[in-house]
């Protein structure tokens, strides 16, 4: 065949023809403003390119000209569902700073409070999964119980999403009276609804065919990507902060790292369902054993740390939160920076989706457990 | 004219003799076609919405909710106020659609249904379309319905709905082949495509118990198939809200949305009818052989009231499914339907008819 004839030839091939979707801003599966620009071929997904900064708030910026006590405010409109932990993490970091002596007490309820938290953020992870795939019921489920940590919340704090309880030196309040029996009841409650959430979704044919070997994610390219949390775990990389470097009263409490080494989505889905029944361990550990003493270590009312670089990273629901604050000796720091863990999951995106589906995209995108306004900041 | 609730024929003919006595014949005819159109379609309107509120409060009640509470009893106007809101809605058409089509295409989905239910036998001589080939004609009208999806996506201009369009027609497809293999498989025992006919060959009981395993095995191919037919819940890859916003009809708003709506609901209507004629009888009360004073007490219980129980009992079923299944994937749906429904269809209707030869259905 000469040159020309193959020429001919091919181009005689029909041909399908790749195309674009943007997926986002506005979606409702991206969870939030973010922006998706898939390739697609047919219904296979060639590339996916994250689009930010729909929601970009520069709370770095401001951080720089707030006082420490501000800053802690800030941050829970990063990752709001976890946002008693990213209150610990500035927190725990000025605290370094200042070397403060922290009273027991208020490690123990910061601990609790972080894995309320935790399980808080989980159940609604699990709703929404659900609902992903197309099982909306799931999603009252998740919400149900989820209510009855948020009530215990609005007792302790006051708020109910964007809640603000820990300050430099320890909490703002004393624990609620009714705090230590609200929680174990809720323990109980869920201790017993758990298994239900098993039933509804982990154990249906169609879920685990939806989920198994989709959107792999090997240990080699979690540890490169940063990808931490339960999704980093879920592909084999020990990365859990509350175990590697302790903080609060998370070295005295005996809970197991959940690690999988399958990688794929349902790996995820399952560490998120076991953290669950680790959290609640945790919890039941120091509920009834919160030593007493002082709510809260005296601060100054201006806080001015040393001149230096100061790093505190704390496990929140999604993967590591790092905050480093850069500080002059002046009472607002000279530049801070989050290490959110939203971000670095993201970026393993594209590495997961490629050559799957559209449907199994979102599945992927639902177990990475995207918070959007962590990841734009 | 003698109404009589457990047979409508007297009462038919009366009204048809009637007309035919005040109107010169051709206008009777007309004046009768007028009478059942306008019967069918107050009867749609009143079953779209009050199906739509069923799948609202069956919905709300398989997820620990109320549901609409607020607009009449229990809700029970919402789902009038909700049409209202969408016949004053601003019909848009975004820039780049294909107008003429984009329009036609809401109509054939709305059509199909339409004409479908004319040949569902209701009750005793309550029945508009009687002909020896009624099931035939049922599902062959209401496969027209997937032309219209198809239009839709194509003259959207929408990649979404674009997808969406294609997913609904590769499903639908394959869906049509287990849904009438899986009628077929009764077809053997009854020998008849009329409607009337495969009621009437129920009478000393229903096909379901009547038909041996083979029956018990195409009805739930049926259920499957006729669902993922009706592009719901857990097959509803053309819609596929977390994938694809709203697939095919992602850009239609207002009343031709609202036709989209509709005709879902009396899909499942007719999916429904459908199996509750060939699968339970139809209109025909629950009889045991010769267990006589049984049979009068059923007997008791006006027809109508037992198609629409039957058809009640179908409905929550495929609701049921929607409501607890996670949505399969495009490739996975179609596995299911070619690699599994189809060959156990053909093997099930073989079955049959080596039953049907043996005599072993009762």
């Amino acid at each position: 065949m000469t040159e020309q004839e193959l020429i001919t030839n091919i181009e005689t091939v029909p041909e399908t023809q790749e195309y674009f979707i943007n997926m986002g801003p506005q979606h409702p599966s991206t969870h939030g403003v973010l922006r998706l620009l898939l390739t697609l071929d047919g219904e296979i997904i060639k590339k996916v390119e994250p689009h930010l900064g729909y929601i970009h708030r520069s709370i770095e910026k401001m951080c720089e000209k707030d006082s420490y006590q501000q800053i802690v405010h800030l941050t829970d409109r990063m990752d709001y569902l976890s946002c008693h932990i990213n209150n610990e993490a500035v927190c725990l970091c000025v605290e370094n700073g200042l070397q403060l002596e922290i009273p027991e007490r208020v490690k123990v309820i910061r601990t609790i409070i972080s894995e309320l938290t935790r399980l808080s953020s989980h159940q609604l992870w699990w709703g929404v999964m659900g609902m992903d795939l197309g099982a909306i019921t799931t999603f009252l489920y998740g919400f149900r119980d989820r209510e009855l940590i948020t009530d215990i919340f609005e007792e302790t704090c006051g708020a109910r999403l964007t809640m603000n309880y820990n300050v430099p030196g320890g909490v703002m309040f004393d624990i609620h009276p009714n705090f230590q029996k609200r929680t174990k009841d809720f323990i109980t409650y869920f201790r017993k609804k758990l298994p239900e959430y098993d039933e509804l979704l982990t154990g249906n044919v169609i879920f685990t065919e939806r989920t198994k070997d989709i959107g792999y994610l090997s240990k080699e390219d979690a540890i490169s990507y940063g990808v931490t949390g339960p999704s980093g775990r879920a592909s084999g990389f020990a990365c859990d902060v509350r175990k590697r470097f302790p903080y609060s009263a998370y070295d005295r409490v005996e809970f197991k790292e959940i690690i999988y080494t399958e990688g794929d989505c349902f790996a995820r889905y399952k560490a998120r369902i076991d953290e669950m029944w680790e959290s609640m361990k945790i919890i039941e550990q120091l509920i009834d054993n919160i030593p007493e003493g002082e709510h809260k270590a005296k601060t100054k009312a201006v806080i001015k740390l040393p001149e230096g670089e100061y790093y505190q990273r704390v496990e929140t629901a999604r993967g590591e939160l790092g905050v480093y604050i850069v500080s002059d000796n002046k009472k607002s720091p000279y530049r801070v920076k989050f290490r959110s863990p939203g971000f670095s999951n993201l970026s393993a995106l594209d590495t997961m989706a490629r050559g799957n589906k559209i449907a199994d995209l979102v599945a992927t995108m639902s177990t990475l457990d995207l918070v959007i306004p962590d990841i734009d900041r | 004219m003698n109404f009589n609730i457990y047979d409508f024929t007297e009462f038919v003919n009366s009204i048809k003799l009637w007309l035919n006595s005040v109107l010169p014949p051709a206008a009777a005819d007309i004046a009768g076609f007028v009478i059942i159109g306008i019967c069918f379609l107050t009867f749609i309107v009143i079953l779209g919405l009050s199906l739509v509120y069923i799948e609202r409060k069956v919905c709300a009640f398989f997820q620990q909710r109320l549901g609409p509470m607020r607009v009449g009893f229990w809700g029970t106007a919402q789902t009038i106020a909700d049409i209202i809101k969408l016949v004053f809605k601003e019909p848009l058409i975004s820039k780049g659609s294909d107008k003429f089509l984009f329009n036609l295409a809401a109509f054939i989905v709305i059509i199909a249904p339409f004409m479908a239910i004319a040949a569902i036998p209701f009750a005793k001589g309550l029945h508009v379309l009687d002909f020896d080939i009624g099931l035939f004609f049922i599902t062959a009208i209401s496969s027209i319905g997937v032309t219209g999806i198809l239009l839709a996506g194509w003259s959207s201009n929408n990649k979404y709905s674009l997808i969406g369009a294609m997913r609904s027609g590769a499903q639908i497809v394959s869906y049509e082949l287990s849904v009438i293999l899986s009628l077929l498989t009764i077809i053997v025992l009854t020998g008849s495509l009329q409607l009337s006919v495969i009621v009437e060959s129920q009478r000393d009981g229903w096909w379901i118990f009547k038909g041996n395993i083979p029956a018990i095995i195409a009805f739930f191919i049926f259920i499957i198939a006729s669902t993922a037919e009706s592009n719901r819940g857990p097959f509803d890859m053309a819609e596929a809200e977390s994938e694809l916003t709203a697939g095919f009809h992602t850009e239609y708003s207002g009343i031709k949305f609202a036709f989209f709506f509709l005709a879902e609901y009396i899909n499942l209507f007719i999916i429904a009818a459908v199996g509750a004629t060939v699968f339970f009888g139809g209109w025909m009360p629950l009889h045991i052989g010769n267990f006589e004073f049984f049979n009068n007490v059923m007997d008791f219980i006006p027809p109508i009231i037992w198609f629409f129980g039957k058809i009640a009992a179908i409905i929550f079923l495929i609701m049921w499914f929607k409501w607890t299944f996670p949505r399969l994937r495009i490739d996975q749906l179609l596995t299911l339907e070619w690699k599994y429904l189809l060959p156990i269809n053909l093997i099930n209707l073989l079955l049959m008819a080596l039953v049907a030869l043996s005599g072993w259905h009762l």
